[in-house]
């Protein structure tokens, strides 16, 4: 395969998360490196009661007094994200084909607020005061469907569900679909907005979560000897993909390309990561071989560094087991919690920023990194380095892998 | 308060309809609002003003003005207004 037929182009970034909504603050915030958990008040009685939120997200404001009624949080989080990235990319859906547009979006957990405030409806009032609005708000794929209504994105039109890696399957799913030939743009990413005292509740009982409640802004310490869990956050993450060739012909900025995608099973555990790291290791190595590289050639990983005791440890062996000790580790979810189903969108985002700009952000909350981590993960500032090749790691419980290698423009 | 003002609060409050838009005459697609915005409606209304609502009888209305004289079918006015 040529790199023509290959490469994706990243023409459009749009971004809603913990750090800022918008690419600009969301960039500026995780390049500070400043933890963004807080105590959340809708949280209170739950045993974790902080997580990280989309700071002043007014979505009456952002997209009008019915979309903010009849649209559940993650799909007007990804609304937000989409109109940015399709804005950023000098797209118009007035003009566009859009029977050549897709859209392939990662969440995990769909419309949990809903589902919770519906529950308890029926068990207040009866299952006959159950909103028909329901079943439209909750459902996980609506949020592909609404990009394809607001936008005119008459394409292939899917949501992908792999838990904690759902986003950076999509984005691997969207650039198959363009190098099928199945569409010529497709809108990809993830989001998430499960911060629901039920869901939360259940993360708090299987032992995922950060206890730090006294002090929630260290609470997420990827790498660090301290660490002891992660923490949920909201956001969503949208890129616009194209053929290079596509790209190139309109004259779009490329920011960056998607060169590699590989996707794995474990096969080991529900919850807990293969400690040998078999799975994750051949997603890397699928994902490498895929953008036409030998391992050397990555120099920078954007990790999947949850901040859980097991994650970081075997997920740093993998990485040096695979490229070697010499790159650059960071995670972002330092700054911006772990936002589940749209971790791996964000995360996909920072990286194609990194490569685009020679900027590794800071691991925030890194003080002492532990004994057994021994890679390079950058820590307090960001770091300055020219990165022509980096790789973006996401992990999802069920033990569903998917990595992208994402490449200088 | 009036059952108008009432119904308006309802579209408004649970329907995210503009206060501006509403009027007697205003039909619910006017104020795009299609056939499960209507059930939601028929639901708020229930709770407001304590009275059953068919799902035919939801189906049916066409303006806000016809959701009033529903209600006022149903005893609902004249002890409230």
């Amino acid at each position: 395969m040529t790199a023509a037929q290959r490469d994706v182009a990243v023409t459009g970034l749009g971004l809603v998360t913990p750090a800022g909504i918008g690419v600009d603050a969301s960039w500026a915030g995780v390049l500070a490196g400043t933890g963004t958990a807080a105590t959340d008040p809708s949280l209170d009685g739950v045993p974790v009661d902080m997580s990280c939120r989309v700071p002043g997200f007014d979505a009456e404001q952002l997209l009008g007094r019915k979309a903010s009624r009849r649209l559940d949080r993650f799909v007007q989080l990804a609304l937000v994200a989409a109109a940015e990235a399709v804005t950023d990319a000098g797209l118009d859906p007035a003009t566009w084909d859009g029977a050549r547009v897709g859209v392939v979006m990662g969440c995990g957990m769909g419309g949990a607020a809903t589902w919770e405030q519906q529950h308890a409806r029926m068990l207040d009032s009866g299952p006959t005061k159950v909103s028909p609005l329901l079943i439209p708000m909750l459902v996980p794929n609506m949020v592909a469907g609404h990009l394809a209504i607001e936008l005119g994105a008459l394409g292939p039109n899917l949501v992908t569900a792999t838990a904690c890696a759902s986003g950076a399957t999509a984005i691997g799913v969207a650039r198959d679909l363009l190098r099928a030939g199945a569409a010529d743009v497709v809108l990809t990413g993830g989001t998430e907005a499960g911060l629901t005292p039920l869901s939360i509740a259940g993360f708090a009982q299987m032992g995922a979560l950060s206890r730090r409640t006294s002090d929630p802004p260290s609470a997420s310490r990827p790498f660090d000897a301290d660490r002891d869990g992660f923490v949920a956050a909201e956001a969503a993450g949208v890129l616009v993909l194209e053929r290079d060739a596509d790209a190139t012909a309109r004259g779009a900025r490329v920011r960056a390309r998607v060169s590699g995608y590989g996707a794995s099973a474990d096969a080991h555990h529900i919850t807990a990561p293969d400690p040998d790291g078999a799975g994750a290791a051949r997603a890397m190595r699928t994902a490498i071989a895929d953008a036409g590289l030998a391992p050397d050639d990555i120099v920078h990983v954007n990790a999947h560094g949850t901040s859980t005791p097991l994650n970081d440890v075997a997920e740093a062996r993998t990485v040096r087991a695979v490229v070697g000790d010499e790159v650059s580790i960071t995670s972002t979810k330092g700054v911006t919690g772990h936002a589940l189903g749209a971790a791996g969108a964000i995360e996909a985002a920072f990286t194609v920023l990194t490569v685009e700009h020679g900027l590794v952000p800071p691991t925030a909350n890194l003080d002492s990194c532990d004994p057994e981590v021994d890679v390079d993960v950058v820590a307090k500032a960001p770091r300055e380095q020219a990165v022509p090749a980096a790789m973006s790691n996401s992990f999802g419980f069920g033990g569903q892998n998917a990595v992208l290698v994402v490449t200088a423009a | 308060m009036s059952t108008y003002d009432r119904i308006s609060t309802i579209l408004v409050d649970r329907l995210g309809v503009a206060q501006d838009d509403i009027s007697p005459e205003a039909t619910f697609e006017e104020l795009d609002l299609d056939s499960l915005d209507l059930v939601e409606f028929a639901l708020g209304a229930e709770e407001e003003f304590g009275v059953r609502i068919g799902d035919e009888e939801a189906e049916g209305l066409r303006t806000v003005g016809d959701a009033v004289a529903l209600l006022e079918t149903k005893g609902v006015g004249a002890a409230t207004a």
